[in-house]
């Protein structure tokens, strides 16, 4: 067992390196009031689908782990592929991406640029087992369908992820790592 | 005056914080001396590997990040490595360079929370925690920027990598790596003369080399115990064969020498990591796959060096587009095997010094 003679050597030691902290810049923000930029490419809480572009051939739906996405497509008059309903469950969702991989044409389905997606309260639920207790079911306010799917505005902004013209107009991630760097830190206060 | 004395037996977990939330350790006690351990697990059990038998190839991918979600990239490399392998699929240069970088940082990310969540398990609340978590977090930051998640990544497909790294990826990678020398001396400083660690980590908890090797522990906890042995060096895979660095190793595999072993490794993921920048060559980053694959009736078993050990997928295809079956070797499962040798005859104070040092995350032990 290692001696004790020079205890408290190492509280000091400790208490340096914490003082030492001391001049360096805050790596903490004030969230909600100061929020980070995300990365370009975030797989945010959110599905977008563009209704114009799809051409309803069920890929996304199928490349699903979790079959979140259900899809009723028909044939119209002009025997063109056209999708009746659709339906994105938020809750089930694990924000892997490969839909928006596997979908051919390359604009029809994106994932968000939000992270937030909470409801305060799940007033609507479905598949309870006993009682009435919202915890017994799934909440269905996060189940995204049809028109829901199609918004696109400032609220709920598309992600880069696998779309690189999006990516590149989103603003630069905010990262730690120009905060803070060991050299210059030490640089700044003459330490080398 | 002869005391009569009677075992006693208590739990330990799933509710303590160092138990990491859903493991359970039935003690016995003789005063306050353990004389039998009782590792009880399972809490987090989802049926992972027979899930993995009823879905598609592509899809297990997301499976993978969720076993050790520590180290997500590393499951991705040796999952899709396996399938690789069932497919004999060549992957481009460039996505291979990627490769190592994203599993040499996130080697780093997982030393870095599990020699925290050790400081924390032997009494040094937060300082250690939150330093290791600022440098953890420059990394996850990384690769939210490659691949627009934090934990669960999602990132490696069959042939590559699902997109190639984004411009403003080097730049910060290289940042990174300048500053990250100086602190982990810095941690080094604060953490590994420091009495208190000296006194609850060294000598404490010894696993001698032959039950290492017959436990098959690997990872930390065998190079802990003095045998250098890393997959990466060993049984070179991927392009590991073209960079140099050293297998750190420790003495008498106590406490101590577990800790310091993935401290080092940690410098050495940064020299890895400055070479394979160095050597980054353009191109391809996805060989050409078919979207829905169905690898010819074979099996495999690819392993690769995990933060925690040996990380093995055993994949048996049929020719169907489901594998017919899917197993994992788990290094923290297999870890754990070394618990009861650890731990017989310490006192209860401390047990969670010694079970910090093992690193176990209970996605990949229970699955
Ligand atoms: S992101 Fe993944 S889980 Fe979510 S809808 Fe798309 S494929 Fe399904
Ligand atoms: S994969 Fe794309 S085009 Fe096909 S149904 Fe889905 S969104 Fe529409």
């Amino acid at each position: 067992m290692p001696s004790l003679n020079n205890f408290g050597e190492g509280l000091l030691r400790g208490l340096k390196v914490t003082l030492n902290h001391i001049g360096r810049k805050w790596i903490t923000v004030q969230y909600p009031e100061q929020r980070l930029n995300m990365s370009r490419r975030i797989r945010g809480t959110d599905i977008i689908w563009d209704r114009e572009s799809c051409i309803s051939c069920r890929a996304c739906e199928r490349a699903c782990p979790v079959q979140c996405i259900s899809m009723a497509v028909s044939r119209g008059e002009d025997k063109k592929l056209k999708t009746d309903d659709i339906t994105v469950d938020l809750g089930l969702c694990i924000f892997c991406g490969l839909c928006i991989e596997s979908c051919p044409t390359g604009i029809s389905i994106y994932l968000g640029y939000n992270y937030t997606n909470t409801t305060h309260r799940c007033s609507t639920f479905s598949g309870a087992k006993t009682g009435n207790t919202p915890s017994d079911g799934r909440c269905r306010e996060i189940v995204r369908s049809n028109d829901e799917l199609l918004v696109d505005d400032a609220a709920r902004p598309r992600s880069g992820y696998y779309r690189p013209e999006i990516s590149s107009a989103l603003p630069p991630q905010t990262l730690l790592i120009d905060q803070t760097t060991y050299l210059e830190d030490l640089r700044k206060r003459g330490l080398k | 005056m002869v005391l009569k004395t009677e075992h006693y037996v208590i739990n330990v977990g799933p509710q303590h914080p160092s138990t990491h939330g859903v493991f359970r350790l039935r003690l016995t006690l003789d005063g306050e001396v353990i004389v039998d351990v009782e590792p009880i697990f399972g809490y987090l059990h989802r049926g992972m590997e027979k899930i993995a038998e009823g879905r598609n190839y592509t899809k297990n991918i997301p499976l993978t990040d969720r076993l050790d979600y520590l180290s997500s990239m590393i499951n991705n490399q040796a999952y899709c490595m396996a399938v690789e392998n069932l497919l004999n699929i060549t992957v481009p240069e460039r996505a291979q360079y990627i490769r190592v970088i994203m599993a040499e940082l996130q080697r780093m990310a997982s030393h870095l929370a599990g020699i925290g969540f050790f400081m924390n398990d032997i009494g040094a609340f937060s300082t250690p925690l939150l330093y290791m978590f600022r440098e953890r977090e420059k990394i996850v930051e990384l690769f939210d920027m490659a691949c627009g998640q934090r934990l669960n990544y999602n990132y490696m497909r069959f042939g590559g990598v699902s997109m190639d790294l984004p411009e403003e990826f080097l730049p910060a990678l290289k940042k990174l790596l300048d500053g990250m020398p100086g602190f982990i001396n810095e941690y080094d400083k604060l953490i590994s003369t420091n009495e208190i660690v000296l006194v609850r980590a060294k000598g404490v908890g010894i696993l001698p080399k032959e039950l290492a090797v017959n436990a098959s522990a690997a990872g930390p906890v065998l190079r802990g115990s003095g045998i250098k042995w890393d997959l990466r060096k060993n049984q070179p895979y991927s392009i590991y064969d073209r960079f140099e660095f050293d297998i750190p190793t420790g003495e008498i595999g106590d406490t101590y020498d577990r800790y310091a072993v993935r401290l080092e490794e940690i410098r050495q993921s940064v020299r890895i990591l400055k070479q394979a920048i160095a050597q980054l060559p353009a191109g391809e980053t996805m060989a050409k796959v078919s979207k829905l694959i169905r690898p010819p009736a074979s099996e495999t078993y690819t392993a690769v060096e995990g933060p925690k050990g040996e990380l093995g997928f055993f994949v048996v295809a049929d020719g169907s587009e489901n594998p017919y079956r899917w197993h994992v070797r788990a290094p923290s499962l297999i870890n754990l095997t070394a618990l009861k040798e650890m731990l017989l005859g310490w006192k209860v104070a401390d047990l969670m010094a010694i079970f910090g040092s093992i690193d176990i995350v209970m996605g990949e032990v229970d699955r």
